[in-house]
């Protein structure tokens, strides 16, 4: 199959430091796709450069065959890309409706004139992305906070809140940056299975970034392993699992049983 | 009692017309995380959009209104493009110092083309009404209901429309806004071209009110908005019309008690206190900043 993304070369620097050093790989429609590394692997710049935060300073990205190398993030996010962080970044301060209307209004059209004196086709069009939103908070389980401050909720559900906001977007591919950072075993596991509903749901193709190396091994048909911003490893659980490499550049370290 | 209450409308005018300034600094200053010191240079230049406007056309007074906000908006959104974007991710003082020049430019201009100030024609002929012991005017009337009509869709505007949503979602991180979808460099245009367009309508009540214009006159009054964008704390948009109303409030007071020498001395020293116990200014909240 054709991949959804593709990742050509791609080599980012920063003055002196190279985050990434002529990275590659595909994701495939419908996969979940995990990236996994050290600390300072370089999987959040990936992202960054993906999503057009960064410019690479070589190499190519592909989505739907087409290059979207140096566009920009509004436009990636257009063309289907939506991403979450890994320090939740929600708008704290704007209503939990607000913060997905966001999202949905990039397929609105912003016409400033027609919001200005309320066109009744302008207004229609507010009233339909409201009831959308709300539809989709619901699925969330975050119907009854809708008019709540987003920064006021508890951190699960400003987790689940950022993962509704990227898909108001209604993406073909979302990346998540740890989405099980700061969750116990317990929640993790609920992760998973929310994961699945999300991919099964939504038929979306996920990439991930993630630290929990159980919820990376069950939940994804392929990982990418960087280290020192080059991939060292690509496959599926078992197939990383096995590389010796990955065993010495990260499961292999005394301390790190992540 | 009579003359306190004759003073009160003065003050309610006068914090009116800063309200409208105020706002364009404000809103400026969410987007960006910029003071806009070009602001008050605009609010000048648009009383002078008017008054060319009506040397060539006597237009009604509506007609001026937003003839001259649709020019300043322009304005606002060129000097946006053209000094201000190139330099957004530049360091803070470059910034500053660009936008300092553009307000010079701007003066500089317009004082090369018109040296001394102008009498500004009269855009309708008040009417003045007697009512009990006080005197109104039906300027009076036109300026605080046309800055209160301008406040009040400008706040529907930022709390329901997309645009102002995206507004205040910038104002809390202009990094995640555009992976959104959001197109930023066009809500920034669009903040520009409001905010200098409420400059725009202060500029034609401006000159209504006090009717002889001249190309310095948008250094003072820009600057007392800016104090009153502050007093408010700047970033809210509530928060610079309150700043504005207490600042036109002092300012008509203190010169009813004191010589009107000693007016800005009172109102830098307000302003001074005010930051002392409200580093944030009234309705000022701490940003919290995070990478």
């Amino acid at each position: 199959m054709k991949p959804l993304l593709e990742v050509r070369g791609v080599t980012m620097r920063f003055g002196g430091l190279v985050a990434l050093s002529d990275l590659s790989f595909d994701v495939t429609p419908g996969h979940a796709h995990g990236i996994i590394g050290p600390n300072g692997a370089g999987k959040t710049t990936a992202f960054n450069v993906i999503t057009g935060i960064y410019a690479p300073t070589q190499g190519d990205v592909l989505f739907r065959g087409e290059s979207i190398t140096g566009c920009r993030p509004s436009t990636i996010a257009h063309r289907g890309i939506a991403r979450t962080f890994q320090n939740i970044r929600l708008f704290r301060d704007l209503t939990v409706l607000d913060n997905v209307r966001i999202a949905c209004d990039a397929h609105a059209r912003y016409s400033w004139p027609g919001a200005m004196i309320q066109l009744p086709s302008a207004r229609q069009a507010e009233k339909e992305t409201i009831g959308r939103c709300t539809d989709l908070l619901e699925k969330f389980g975050l119907g009854n906070e809708i008019h709540e401050r987003a920064g006021d909720l508890p951190y699960g559900s400003q987790r689940r809140l950022e993962i509704a906001r990227a898909m108001a977007l209604q993406p073909s591919l979302l990346l998540l940056d740890e989405p099980a950072a700061g969750m116990n075993s317990a929640e993790t596991l609920n992760l998973v299975e929310f994961l699945g509903w999300l991919r099964d749901h939504f038929s979306v193709t996920m990439l991930l970034i993630e630290h929990h190396m159980q919820l990376v091994m069950t939940f994804c048909d392929r990982i990418t392993v960087l280290d020192f911003g080059k991939t060292i490893a690509e496959g599926t659980a078992d197939e990383v699992r096995k590389n010796p490499e990955v065993i010495e550049a990260y499961l292999g370290q005394e301390d790190g049983h992540e | 009692m009579d003359y306190f209450a004759q003073q009160a409308i003065n003050a309610i005018q006068l914090g009116s017309i800063y309200a409208l300034i105020a706002l364009g600094y404000s809103m400026v200053y969410g987007v960006l995380v910029m003071i806009n010191f070009a602001h008050g240079d605009v609010f000048m230049v648009s009383s002078f959009f008017c008054f060319l406007l009506l040397l060539v056309l006597p237009v009604p007074f509506v007609v001026a209104l937003l003839l001259v906000m649709l020019a300043t908006a322009l304005l606002g959104v060129c000097i946006e493009r053209l000094a201000y974007r190139p330099l957004r991710n530049a360091p803070r003082v470059s910034a500053i110092i660009t936008a300092l020049g553009c307000g010079l430019v701007i003066q500089n201009t317009t004082l090369s083309i018109s040296p001394y100030s102008q009498r500004m024609p009269e855009l309708f002929t008040p009417v003045t009404w007697n009512f009990a012991g006080l005197t109104i005017s039906s300027l009076q009337i036109l300026i605080v209901g046309t800055s209160v009509g301008l406040m009040l869709a400008l706040d529907f505007f930022i709390r329901k429309t997309r645009y102002g949503m995206a507004m205040r979602a910038i104002a809390q991180d202009r990094i995640t806004v555009p992976l959104m979808g959001v197109p930023v460099n066009q809500v920034i245009a669009v903040t520009f071209a409001i905010g200098a367009a409420l400059g725009g309508a202060a500029g034609v009540l401006y000159a209504s009110a006090y009717p002889v214009i001249s190309a310095t006159m948008g250094v003072l009054v820009g600057w007392k908005a800016f104090v009153a964008a502050v007093i408010g704390g700047i970033g809210n948009v509530r928060g610079a019309v309150l700043g504005a109303y207490v600042l036109g409030a002092v300012e008509v007071f203190t010169v009813t008690v004191l010589p009107s020498t000693y007016r800005d001395l009172i109102v830098y020293t307000l302003l001074l206190v005010i930051l002392i116990f409200k580093p944030y200014g009234l309705l000022g909240r701490p940003a919290v900043q995070k990478v």
